[in-house]
């Protein structure tokens, strides 16, 4: 984690269950590959339990944003649990609040529908990405 | 041929494998196993219920028979399920599927490429196998 300079987590929830699980592992993948490549990291966030020490100091090594697709918010627990407290969180249930005509289904496939929303979550990710880049800036600017 | 609606469920849990192409082919072979294969008898949960201990998801998977996918040597799944006590009766590493298909190359963790998707359903059948023995078992 030598790199850890310039660089934010983000630790999605695995979500295997419910189509906003899938919604927020798609959403941190397009913020890893396509929003913020440069600048992000992730981990596998069930290699908390089953990792080492070295595993479990990412949320102290990186400034770290949780994705959860419920309530449940088992990547904001986990990563409080396990490794440090987020810098900042996302939640896709809430989100989805706002276009209450979307019905998500698939928790395979996204359709086109589907993928909008995980690019508006992404959008939202990539926005606190930089909220977090810019006040590790500004601490770093107090220091010196 | 209907077939049998079974007594218990079979978890087939899916590491989360956000990180390679392997875990979304994990990930994949375990949806074609709950949604289109065996949807009476099998079924799936999230991992990270069982990362944060989750008092109703640890009661059904150490109530009911549970195969592991994992996608890397980290092997998250089986680590995950060990850990809260849950009834693992087999853990499937999704490397050994493809080294018997060596000329698969996987690639991809949004979209999976065609032999990625090859290599999924190869997986699930694997798993079926497994399902269909456990279900055999309980007869």
């Amino acid at each position: 984690m030598g790199m850890a300079a310039n660089k934010v987590g983000i630790i999605s929830c695995s979500g295997e269950e419910i189509p906003e699980g899938t919604i927020s592992r798609i959403a941190t993948r397009l913020v890893l590959e396509k929003l913020r490549p440069e600048e992000t990291v992730t981990i596998c966030l069930p290699l908390f339990l089953a990792g080492s020490e070295d595993e479990r100091a990412f949320a102290r090594v990186f400034p770290t944003i949780t994705v959860d697709g419920c309530d449940k918010r088992c990547a904001e627990i986990g990563t409080k649990k396990y490794s440090g407290k987020p810098t900042a969180t996302v939640v896709v249930t809430d989100i989805l609040k706002k276009y209450p005509q979307l019905n998500l289904k698939s928790r395979d496939e996204l359709n086109a529908e589907e993928l909008e929303l995980a690019e508006k979550v992404a959008e939202e990710i990539a926005k606190k990405v930089d909220e977090a880049l810019s006040q590790k800036r500004g601490a770093k600017r107090r220091k010196s | 041929m209907e077939r049998k609606v079974s007594k218990q469920n079979v978890f087939i849990i899916p590491c989360s494998g956000i990180g390679k192409s392997l875990g979304t082919v994990g990930r994949k072979a375990a949806y074609k196993v709950i949604e289109e294969l065996r949807p009476n008898q099998a079924r799936t949960t999230c991992l990270a219920l069982l990362t944060i201990g989750d008092e109703e998801t640890l009661k059904m998977i150490r109530e009911n028979p549970c195969i592991s996918i994992d996608g890397c040597p980290a092997q998250c799944s089986k680590k995950n399920i060990e850990a809260s006590k849950g009834k693992l009766v087999r853990s499937i590493m999704v490397t050994d599927v493809l080294r018997n298909h060596r000329g698969l190359k996987p690639e991809g963790v949004i979209k999976l490429n065609a032999e990625g998707e090859k290599l999924a359903s190869l997986l699930a059948d694997e798993v079926v196998k497994e399902v269909d023995k456990i279900e055999g078992d309980d007869e």
